[in-house]
């Protein structure tokens, strides 16, 4: 699918539009490239149809004639677009509306393996969640089913606009971004409401998947074990067994995280962990694993017995014990808050450009499409023009983007919640 | 006071009356009601010891208008008692001096909509007290009587700059008891978190939830037209309960007259002398009229009828609000503030006139459908308008970074045009909170004579990288970051916590 995703794209760069590509030089700001290097002051950036050609110092510029030029107020700073992941953007519109929400089974009884539950089948494009998330600086993301203790494969989105029909199924960059299990609460609760079971039912699982990937056609002949598992799960398993698709695990108490570290090793996952509230307390092991951490900052309460050990500076231990980090918020309809929650982490100790790659390259490199050549995701000559132009310190309250670059494609400044603002800036 | 020991004082207060017969009958006591919850209820300010401190050389943000680039902040004994400019207040001999300079001094933070303690954490079936969904008109629970001291959010929240928190029941139903203001920092018991004298508050609420949590269940109410039913027949039976009290207390009155004078015929064996020549016989009026039965939850609303408990409504749509406003009218009541009130930006001149306040967030939104036209400008819009605005958490999470909610809605109004000083900003988590809660006239501003609830920023308080460094209440420093954290009862012996 992405593979065809990406002819269609280039179909359409060149087929569509037979004139040169729009050239835009962004000047006179501040650059942050998203891969953990210091910014550099007085800078440029080059962007020719939908890719970066130069980001650097202003002082070795390329000039392009017909290029047109922003130049910004003092102060300004770019970063690549925020990727926020872990929430299901696109699948739902209004939380308690069943027939808005299209990222878990409404079925109580259903069975909790769903490893076939596909987030790129039921994404809209045209939810109003994206472009309110999008003026949080959030160019794309991973776009997430819950519910079970296998909740489904989730989708890595690009938040553009969506200006014609072929956009519709094409903002989708990545439709099998990840294998998402819930080893919390919610998926101990539908596996008889024990870790024991929950972790028993999750080995079945990778059990019948692996038995099931070597031996296809006894499987067809009825040839094989009974097995609880549906076909259309067992085969959607066999990327995440494979290792091609990372397998990401919720899970908080410092114990379950080396139990989930030990079954990944065993079935050879491409484990990324999440929550993880005590993993600070594991850092050495995780770390030894080479397990990146998908962690939420804005979490310290002992809001479960499961994460009694919950604290802010969860995300700089990890990091100090050298733990590749991925930081996130949660809720579909909070995700432009996903630069304040990386501020949080800088201010219980990240450093400022580790929260930045957290929340841009890293995210990016592991759940987006898999390009060849630069760095996916950064600001660098080559990557794909998807950056955000901010008023500033763009984890500060008092900053807001400037300038959207989604495909190299600009994005307006605006929402259903700035129309409704504009309507009743004067009262009838 | 219970109804039997009422009617003794009654007598005894007769019997008295009756003693001093050369008072004229005009003089006589009025009879009392019994004592109300607002009456009975409320603890009384009690005397504080706190050292004599002086935070020298931050830049002090009043919250009454004033920002004092180097600034003095004095208190002692749980009062401020000076506040300025270096150049014009004198640090007075004796005092405790801390140097605050290169960081910010405010009012203690307050948080007018909090679930703590009713909700506490862990999550624990043991630990659902916050919503009595076993009515939909529950005016007779009351959410002290729920509320944990030892709940391990309130000591986050304090180490977040909050000294003042009003903890309400949830919004299960229409009318779902009464709130209490407390003070954070001293924890073993309840009666010892309350906040001196504040009023009570009677938590209403609107819309989608309580028609979801009893229309599920087949009752009402299940529609927006059943809440408006409920709340109507609640104020009425008020209405009939205050005035069944009135009647009895205008026969308790005619019968103490008659008693006086009856008992003016009596001699000193209390036998009654016959009548004068030309004189009817003064009759015994009888044993003393019983009052009616008492009823908590009426009385709750009784006091919202006679004005001494806030309503505070949990209210999200423009158009309900608005018909919210009507029903107060038709029973004259006020609204105190509306709660969560996403669309109150459409309607700001209705509040503005009505005088009603709003506690909302700086971007929550979408959760359900009532919630779905929020905009990030709407106490911006709000403040614009004349309303006096607040920013709440409902959370135990975002109790934790109001200043940084409060930055995001400050500047979402700055960046549509709306003029909105730092001040201003800044009341939403201070004057205007304790204006909501009734408690303005204690704490909220830093102004000589309040509460010495005062917050020590490492830098500034709208910055997401600011921290609060110490925490006064009462002039008492109960947190102070340097320090390792207290911790609650539940967290003492973790293993997590070593």
């Amino acid at each position: 699918m992405s593979r065809l995703l990406t002819l269609a794209l280039a179909l359409s760069a060149t087929g569509a539009h037979a004139q040169a590509p729009t050239v835009r030089i962004y000047r006179n700001l501040t650059l942050q490239r998203g891969d953990g290097s210091e910014a550099i002051l007085d800078a440029s950036i080059v962007v020719r149809g939908d890719a970066i050609t130069y980001a650097g110092p202003s002082a070795g510029a390329p000039a392009p004639t017909g290029a047109e030029i922003v130049e910004l107020e003092d102060g300004a700073v770019a970063t690549p677009g925020l990727v926020a992941v872990g929430a299901p953007i696109g699948l739902v519109e209004i939380d308690l509306e069943a027939g808005t929400r299209d990222h878990e089974t409404e079925d109580e009884a259903a069975d909790s393996v769903r490893a076939a539950f596909t987030a790129a089948e039921g994404y809209n494009p045209d939810s109003t969640l994206i472009p309110v998330t999008r003026l949080g600086g959030v160019t794309a993301a991973v776009s997430t089913p819950t519910g079970g203790l296998i909740s489904g494969v989730s989708a890595y989105v690009h938040l553009g606009e969506v200006r014609e029909p072929a956009d519709l199924v094409g903002t989708v960059r990545n439709a099998a971004a990840a294998l998402h299990v819930d080893l919390g609460d919610g998926g101990i609760a539908a596996e008889e409401g024990t870790m024991p079971t929950a972790l028993s039912r999750f080995r079945e699982v990778l059990e019948d998947a692996k038995l099931y990937g070597t031996q296809r056609r006894a499987y067809d002949r009825r040839g094989l074990r009974e097995m609880r598992v549906s076909r259309l799960d067992l085969e959607r398993l066999q990327p995440a067994l494979a290792g091609d698709v990372p397998v990401v695990v919720s899970v908080s108490r410092a114990a379950d995280i080396l139990r989930v570290l030990a079954i990944a090793e065993e079935f050879g996952l491409d484990l990324i962990l999440s929550g993880a509230e005590e993993g600070w307390r594991v850092a050495q092991a995780i770390a030894a694993a080479e397990v990146p951490v998908i962690v939420q900052p804005l979490t310290n309460l002992p809001s479960t017995f499961r994460r009694l050990g919950s604290r802010y500076d969860n995300a700089k231990l990890l990091h100090d014990a050298g733990v590749t980090l991925i930081l996130a918020t949660s809720g579909a309809h909070d995700l432009r808050n996903l630069r304040q929650e990386a501020g949080n982490a800088v201010r219980f100790g990240l450093p400022a450009e580790v929260a930045l790659q957290a929340v841009t390259q890293t995210p990016a490199a592991r759940f987006g499409p898999r390009e060849r050549g630069t760095p996916p995701h950064t600001l660098a000559s080559g990557a794909r023009a998807d950056l955000v132009v901010w008023s500033g310190d763009p984890f500060e309250m008092s900053t807001r983007p400037l300038h959207i670059v989604i495909g190299g494609e600009p994005q307006p400044l605006t929402s259903r919640q700035t129309e409704l603002r504009d309507r009743y800036r004067q009262l009838p | 006071m219970s109804p039997r020991l009422l009617i003794l004082a009654l007598s005894a207060s007769v019997a008295c009356g009756g003693a001093q017969t050369s008072q004229p009958s005009e003089t006589l006591p009025e009879p009392t009601s019994p004592p109300l919850p607002w009456q009975s209820n409320r603890a009384q300010p009690e005397a504080i010891e706190s050292p004599l401190v002086a935070l020298v050389g931050g830049v002090v943000h009043t919250a009454d208008g004033h920002r004092h680039e180097e600034g003095v902040v004095v208190f002692r004994d749980g009062r401020l008692l000076a506040v300025g400019p270096a150049s014009e207040v004198e640090v007075p001999e004796g005092a405790e001096t801390i140097d605050v300079s290169g960081r910010h001094v405010t009012p203690g933070i307050i948080d007018t909509h909090s679930h703590m303690g009713v909700y506490p954490v862990p999550q624990a079936r043991a630990h659902a007290d916050g919503n009595e969904a076993s009515g939909a008109v529950t005016a007779n629970v009351w959410s002290l009587d729920s509320v944990w001291p030892q709940d391990p959010a309130l000591q986050r929240a304090l180490a977040a700059g909050i000294t003042t928190i009003h903890v309400l029941p949830g919004s299960a139903n229409l009318i779902g008891g009464r709130g209490v203001t407390l003070k954070l920092g001293r924890a073993r018991t309840t009666a010892g978190m309350r906040f001196p004298g504040a009023p009570d508050s009677l938590k209403m609420a609107c819309g989608e939830n309580p028609k979801r949590v009893y229309g599920g269940r087949t009752q009402a109410p299940m529609t927006r037209m059943g809440n408006v039913a409920g709340y109507r027949a609640a104020f009425q039976k008020a209405a009939e309960y205050g005035r069944g009290w009135g009647e009895w207390q205008h026969k308790h009155r005619l019968w103490q007259r008659k008693r006086m004078r009856f008992e003016q015929t009596l001699d000193e064996n209390g036998v009654q002398r016959p009548p004068a020549d030309g004189e009817d016989a003064v009759e015994d009026p009888g044993p003393e009229p019983s009052p009616p039965d008492r009823d908590f939850g009426l009385e709750a609303l009784w006091g919202v009828l006679q004005g001494e408990v806030l309503v505070q409504m949990h209210c999200y749509r423009a158009d309900e609000m608005a018909r919210m406003l009507e029903i107060a009218d038709e029973f004259g009541f006020r609204i105190h503030a509306f709660h969560h009130a996403v669309e109150a930006y459409k309607i700001r001149d209705l509040l503005a006139e009505a005088g009603t306040g709003v506690s909302t967030w700086a971007d929550w939104w979408g959760f359900k459908l009532e919630a779905y036209d929020a905009v990030t400008e709407n106490l911006a819009l709000l403040q614009e308008a004349g309303v006096r605005g607040a920013l709440h958490s409902d959370s135990n999470m975002l109790v934790q970074r109001l200043p940084q909610e409060v930055a995001k809605a400050m500047w979402a109004g700055r960046h549509a045009g709306i003029d909105v000083s730092r001040d201003d900003a800044l009341r939403w988590i201070t004057a205007n909170a304790a204006w909501q809660l009734g408690v303005e006239e204690q704490t909220g501003t830093l102004e000589v004579g309040k509460m010495a609830d005062v917050v020590v920023w490492s830098g500034d308080p709208f910055s997401v990288y600011t921290h609060a460094d110490l925490v006064y209440v009462d002039g008492q420093l109960r947190y102070d970051r340097s320090q390792e954290p207290t911790r609650s009862d539940f967290e003492l012996g973790q293993e997590v916590y070593r």
